[in-house]
């Protein structure tokens, strides 16, 4: 799958689109998601909790595994994919459009600034990946 | 540690399996997904590659009486090509491991045992036969092919061109297949009707070839026989059973003749009549959430045990655990709660199996 070329990343495998206003949306890569396989849950933040840089915000889970989820920075979350609670298998077939996990308002934008980008990200990943 | 190859090794890197560790061995783990194996099995047919399997021969006079002494099921009632699960106990009754022994012929006996434990349990037996049983480690001869699956009959006699014997559960017969020497049983860990055959090693790529042609049996990994087995409540040594504990808390008293003497003997007698304590129980989660091994068990503030086994139930579409509770937590219906870093999941003991439309002991289609 091609990775859209305009998000950020994080080592930890989500990325993140920059939406304007200090709002981001975050999801899981698909290097995430291929190595988790089926996913069979996942948990979502409320609308309104606040999370700093690193924090685990949600959960996704696989047959295997449960991976946790991390906030990219400081912020507050504004949205989440509820249709996931459902159907978490829609992260494994579309991780960058219809997998996105929640949006945040971010805290202080300069913050953004440490993301990676994609050829950052990419180099991160393990050599036979 | 070098992980041991299965002679089917470059075929699951063929089909892009991933692989781990398992006992010793690089296993196939999943090909397609676990979840798409997993119902693959429950409606159609699977073939698992279980060569990591230990198999040993035990020949002469005296092969059947040590057997009887070495094992917890009996062994003296077994017809030929008849086969029994049961255990092999330590003098305190610890599990050393979980086995079936089958008997081949009038003096001919198979035990077929973990990976992980293969080289101890052949210390132990070896260490514990009389002269005249000849004791042989045929693992490294022996591949090991699970077909199972409702339409597992049907579809290896499609592969293979051959008309299958009828078998009983629990049975076997040696076969000639593709011109090859092998044994067909009719078991499983999956709950579902099936084989287990076992073949000469360097044939593995070859029956593996055949039996997957046709495209009506496919691949499954070590990932959804663990959600296969765990469905049906089936043990797995490692975590349901271990040295520390005698097989009374997971079987309660099956598997185990007490008409007989064995290895271990007095403290199964002991606790089938004052309690071993803590049994095994299926909990159903109320989620798909999923509580994995050593989360521990809670009643309130009082932690009454910890998860052996915790996985999504894929034929359940909700999750589901094997657990060692303390007595008195062990009545279906009981309410209690896993901890799963700080968060309780709330979880009710239920009768096992969880999954009860296996096809197992049902007439094949």
């Amino acid at each position: 799958m091609e990775t859209p070329r305009d998000l950020k990343f994080t080592q930890t495998h989500e990325w993140v689109r920059l939406e304007g206003d200090n709002k981001i949306t975050v999801g899981i890569t698909d290097f995430a998601q291929e190595q988790l396989s089926d996913l069979t849950y996942v948990e979502l933040p409320s609308v309104g909790d606040s999370f700093g840089a690193n924090e685990d915000v949600a959960v996704v889970e696989s047959v295997k595994a449960a991976s946790d989820i991390y906030a990219p920075v400081n912020g507050t979350i504004t949205e989440v994919n509820s249709a996931l609670l459902d159907n978490p298998e829609i992260i494994n077939g579309d991780p960058y459009e219809g997998g996105w996990l929640f949006r945040m308002e971010v805290e202080n934008p300069a913050d953004l600034e440490q993301l990676l980008d994609i050829d950052q990200y990419e180099e991160s990943m393990p050599d036979n990946e | 540690m070098t992980e041991q190859l299965t002679p089917l090794h470059q075929t699951h890197v063929n089909l892009h399996a991933r692989m781990a560790p398992f006992g010793g061995w690089l296993m196939p783990i999943q090909y397609e997904g676990i979840l798409a194996e997993h119902q693959h099995t429950r409606v159609n047919s699977s073939i698992f590659d279980i060569s990591h399997m230990g198999e040993f021969e035990l020949r002469g006079p005296t092969a059947g009486s040590d057997l009887e002494r070495l094992l917890t099921q009996r062994i003296d009632t077994l017809n030929i090509g008849q086969c029994r699960y049961g255990f092999l106990l330590q003098d305190d009754g610890g599990v050393l491991d979980d086995l079936t022994c089958y008997r081949l012929d009038e003096n001919r006996y198979w035990l077929v045992v973990n990976a992980a434990t293969c080289e101890g349990d052949a210390d132990w037996i070896r260490s514990r036969l009389s002269p005249d049983t000849t004791f042989e480690d045929l693992s490294p001869a022996t591949a090991k092919l699970d077909v199972q699956g409702p339409t597992s009959r049907r579809d290896m006699e499609e592969a293979l061109g051959v008309s299958l014997p009828d078998l009983g559960y629990f049975r076997s017969t040696a076969i000639d297949l593709l011109g090859i020497p092998c044994l067909l049983s009719r078991t499983g860990y999956t709950g579902e009707w099936g084989y287990e055959l076992y073949l000469p090693w360097d044939e593995a790529g070859r029956f593996w070839d055949a039996l997957t042609a046709p495209g009506r049996i496919k691949p499954a990994g070590l990932g959804a026989r663990d959600t296969l087995r765990l469905e049906v409540g089936y043990p797995l040594y490692g975590h349901e059973l271990s040295r520390d504990r005698t097989p009374v808390s997971t079987s309660r008293g099956m598997f185990i003749d007490m008409e007989k003497d064995f290895i271990g003997k007095a403290a199964v007698e002991r606790e089938l009549k004052e309690g071993a304590g803590r049994y095994v129980v299926g909990l159903l989660l109320d989620s798909k959430r999923a509580a994995r091994a050593d989360a521990a068990v809670f009643d309130g503030d009082r932690e009454i045990g910890a998860v052996t086994s915790g996985s999504l139930g894929p034929s359940l579409d909700r999750a589901i655990a094997l657990a060692l509770v303390d007595d008195g937590y062990t009545s279906p219906g009981t309410e209690v709660e896993i901890d799963l870093r700080g968060k309780r999941l709330p979880a009710t003991v239920v009768e096992l199996p969880f999954y009860r439309e296996g096809t197992a002991r049902k007439k094949p289609a």
